[in-house]
């Protein structure tokens, strides 16, 4: 009888990161599904680019670094980020901005800061603010129109020509997003004249916010709350994100004939997939409770000044990008009471 | 009783593992077969070991002392049943470090002859004194695991105390043995409860007691209704099944709202807690006289065939009782005494069942599967959500990774309670437990080093002044010979002779001071000396160090013995 000799705990949940990155996955289906539905097969064919990128960048480093690349491969991060990224790209952006932006962000974000659980910044994030600094024509170019405004929609050839080779047809379905379109235009219209613009209310003018956006939100929205509720992670950092935002839109963009009305913050643009999938990410957020209050409204505040008064009409890759500057402070000065202790420890212990 | 309307408190994090407990309560408790030798060590509590008072050859009786705990904080040991001595020598005892320690072993007779033994007549009617002196003698600790001696937690002066919490959570997984007690000696407990009252006076008593464990529950509250001395202010709180909630803090938390201070102990909250096979202990050795010297253990897991509890004589070792259950040894993977959280693994199944020993898990490989490899930690905070210490698990991974123990102080690494939750959430299967116990021995190590470095300095410093008076003193005296020497040869120079005959007679006792003087620096030196060893051996921690400490009373009582005669002399 060969009896292990190991200390406790004995019993562990069985699982590993792979199981979570997986479910994250997963619950960015219903997203990708509406995405797809709404705006053509752009975003499947990037997360096809990003994929085989991030797979193949994620291989090439574990390999440089002399690291066993199908036990580090399994743990689906690269791919989770690929995803995250394609997703948050301009559908019908060049298959080369895909790739510069995920090879950045596995190359430079991760594996240069030490691999996964090191990196600062989120890879993706980082990859996407590189990209739409460097290369803003096909950034703010390649967003399409929805599919219900355009006469035949946008076939899967049509999608791939597009994306790899020929740009000559895009602009048949580009169009303007709709926080792009009001942000530019509530400075010489009134709310009601913008509203016409099919973009918000659709060719049949029904009463919605914006056309397929506020879909897609609701399918991140549900997402995030499968997550919440198989405890991928906790409330605090997509509540406190989503009410200070809310907030700020109530308290300073309540006259829509001046400012982006607050329906439009939270179901026009990139966030739902920032508060659930992006702000979320535990690698580079704020770890404690108290802390991730802090960090989650300090996004949301972020992305409402950079929306309202900033160059760029959706924001989520800068502000969180910015808080995770914060993160590690933000971590030193919100510890928790420990048990039978009168207060919190603040910040790190001092040096003698 | 008002257990409908009992506020209820939660502590933060916890876990629900899979609870494994049903398998072993199929059956009731049996007695397990006494075995051919009993292995006793004599330190199954905490504090002081007992001193062996039996030599091998020696016979014993069923319930004679074996070792006598002659520290406050120490037990008395007894002879589970009647025998005879064999040898008292270092043999595995159940560690987690696996070591060995003194052990009395017991060649036993299959008798089983009782010494006479009897409880005190009207119990409830005597005083606290007694009562705890009774406790004391039946060589009672806590049954729960810790193992802390009963006496002193009962000598703890009742004017401090308001609550009697007893623990009968039972929290861990596959652990079963204090439900099948309750479900069978409940009537027991509660007259053990109520000796507890009478050394503590209470105003309140709550038996804290997880809702999975419905039977013992009804069991407890139909004795509490048949006790006919219904003065008793005990209530059974049924708490929400949650891991760790038989912690001590954490049982604290729920059934009083309060937190036990960091550093301190529930008596400074007004409360005392026991556990539940404590009391029964406790009212087995002051109701009937019967001395700890078995206890009910939960044999389980999936390589015993027919898992059950056992009442099993302490010192048994385990490869016996596994039989008894039908343990089948080739499929045994990981045998752990304990549960599966907190316990630790044995390596010989020749290691004795001691008081503390509440389980034994005979887990296969599928059950219990190697250890997961360890992933990169990805921050995701579940340990935080489980830790119910309110600590952040993750930051002192990295810490104790990295050997920041300052960092690793400042975040508390102290309040772990090492429940394991933290490990059992993580993801990467990173076995967090692990670092904190080695960052916990580094912290320990490097308070040790620093004493014994202070204590080397101190040394260091003693010798040096020693040197330099002893220097100061060759100087002082070289001088005055030479001094001495020219007076000489001046006196020579300018007196005659004959005047010498008075010189002579008054330099004698002058002499005579100077041989004392000798004595005296020559005792000081070896005041001195004696000093260094006894700073040394007490760096070392040399058992020396006593009987060096008397040596250098000796000579400082030498060096005052004859300063006093050089002061006599001069004078």
């Amino acid at each position: 009888m060969n009896l292990l000799n190991i200390s406790s705990p004995h019993a562990t949940r069985s699982g590993n990161t792979g199981n979570v990155m997986l479910t994250v996955l997963l619950a960015l289906i219903p997203g990708i599904i509406t995405l797809s539905y709404f705006f053509g097969p752009g975003h499947l064919i990037q997360i096809c680019i990003a994929s085989a990128t991030a797979i193949g960048c994620e291989a090439l480093v574990l390999h440089l670094r002399k690291k066993p690349i199908g036990f580090y491969l399994k743990d689906y991060s690269a791919l989770l980020t690929a995803v995250l990224l394609a997703i948050s790209l301009p559908p019908y952006a060049p298959y080369w901005v895909t790739m510069v932006a995920t090879l950045f962000a596995i190359v430079i974000a991760k594996h240069l800061y030490g691999g996964l659980g090191q990196n600062p910044f989120n890879p993706a994030m980082v990859g996407f603010a590189l990209v739409l600094v460097s290369f803003p024509v096909e950034m703010t170019t390649s967003w399409s129109a929805p599919s219900a405004l355009l006469e035949n929609g946008i076939g899967v050839a049509q999608a791939l020509e597009i994306i790899f080779s020929s740009r000559e047809t895009i602009d048949a379905i580009t169009m303007a997003t709709p926080l792009d379109l009001y942000k530019n235009q509530v400075e010489i219209a009134t709310a009601s004249e913008i509203y016409q613009n099919p973009l918000f209310n659709g060719p049949n003018h029904e009463a919605s916010i914006a056309l397929g956006w506020q879909w897609v939100n609701v399918a991140f929205l549900l997402g995030g709350a499968f997550l919440l509720w198989k405890k991928i992670f906790t409330w605090h950092v997509p509540v406190s994100l989503l009410l200070s935002l809310s907030l700020l839109s109530i308290f300073i963009g309540w006259d829509s004939d001046s400012y982006v009305p607050i329906s439009l913050h939270l179901f026009a643009g990139a966030t739902m997939l920032g508060a659930f999938f992006i702000a979320t990410d535990p690698v580079t957020a704020s770890t404690t409770p108290l802390g991730k209050l802090i960090y989650g409204a300090g996004i949301g505040v972020l992305i409402y000044i950079i929306r309202t008064w900033g160059s760029y009409p959706d924001a989520v890759a800068f502000a969180v990008l910015l808080m995770n500057f914060a993160a590690p402070l933000i971590d030193q000065y919100s510890q928790p009471r420990t048990y039978g202790h009168k207060k919190a420890v603040r910040g790190l212990a001092k040096k003698d | 009783m008002n257990m409908h309307h009992f506020k209820l408190y939660d502590f933060d994090g916890g876990i629900h593992p899979e609870q494994n407990k049903s398998q072993s309560t199929q059956l009731p408790i049996t007695a397990a077969k006494i075995p051919q030798k009993l292995i006793l060590p004599i330190a199954q509590h905490i504090g002081a070991p007992g001193n062996p008072v039996v030599k091998p050859g020696d016979k014993v009786l069923k319930g004679q002392v074996i070792a006598k705990g002659e520290d406050f904080v120490s037990c008395n040991l007894h002879a589970p049943t009647s025998g005879i001595v064999g040898a008292i020598e270092d043999r595995e005892v159940p560690h987690q470090s696996g070591m060995s320690a003194t052990c009395i072993e017991i060649i036993t007779d299959g008798k089983d002859t009782w010494i006479d033994h009897q409880g005190l007549d009207n119990y409830l009617e005597s005083d606290a004194a007694s009562l705890i002196d009774c406790i004391a003698q039946a060589g009672i600790s806590g049954m729960g695991g810790a193992g802390f001696p009963t006496h002193v937690k009962a000598s703890i002066p009742a004017s401090k105390i308001n609550t009697l919490i007893i623990n009968a959570a039972e929290c861990e997984p596959y652990i079963t043995s204090d439900d099948l007690l309750m479900r069978e000696y409940a009537m027991d407990i509660i007259k053990g409860i109520e000796i507890l009252q009478r050394i503590l006076l209470p105003e309140q008593c709550y038996i804290g007691i997880e809702d999975n464990k419905p039977q013992a529950i009804e069991a407890l509250q139909i004795a509490l209704k048949e006790n006919l001395d219904d003065t008793h202010n005990i209530h059974v709180v049924v708490i929400p099944t949650k891991y760790p909630s038989g912690g001590e803090k954490q049982l604290i938390q729920i059934l009083t709202g309060k937190e036990v201070p960091v550093a301190g102990i529930p008596a400074d909250i007004g409360i005392v807690c026991q556990n539940v096979g404590t009391v029964h202990a406790i009212y087995q050795a002051v109701a009937l006289g019967i001395p700890l010297i078995s206890r009910i253990t939960t044999i389980t897991g999936d390589a015993v065939s027919s898992p059950q509890n056992y009442q099993v004589l302490l010192g048994t070792p385990v490869t016996d009782v596994l039989s008894q259950a039908n343990a089948k040894p080739n499929k045994i993977k990981r045998l752990i005494m304990g549960g599966p959280m907190m316990g630790f693994t044995i390596a010989s199944t020749d290691t004795p069942i001691t008081k503390t020993s509440n389980c034994i898990i005979a887990a296969s490989d599928q059950e219990l599967p190697d250890p997961a490899m360890e992933q990169a930690c990805i921050r995701c905070g579940m340990c935080t959500q489980a830790c119910p210490a309110q600590l952040l698990p993750q930051q002192l991974y990295w810490f104790a990774k990295s050997s920041n123990l300052e960092q690793a102080q400042a975040h508390n690494i102290s309040d772990c309670i090492e429940c394991g939750a933290c490990s059992y959430v993580c993801p990467s299967n990173i076995p967090l437990v692990q670092y904190y116990r080695f960052a916990k021995g580094e912290i320990k190590q490097a308070k040790s080093d620093k004493k014994s470095s202070e204590q080397a300095k101190l040394r260091f410093d003693i010798r040096n002044a020693r040197l330099d008076r002893e220097t100061a003193e060759k100087d002082a005296k070289r001088k005055a010979r030479a001094e001495a020497a020219a007076k000489k040869q001046a006196a020579k120079k300018t007196a005659p002779p004959v005047t010498s005959v008075s010189g002579d007679a008054t330099a004698e006792p002058s002499v005579d001071t100077e041989a004392l003087k000798q004595k005296v620096l020559a005792a000081q030196t070896r005041v001195d000396k004696a000093r260094e060893r006894l700073a040394m051996a007490q760096e070392q921690n040399l058992e020396t160090a006593d009987a060096l400490e008397l040596g250098l009373n000796k000579q400082i009582d030498k060096l005052t013995a004859a300063q006093k005669s050089l002061e006599e002399a001069k004078s």
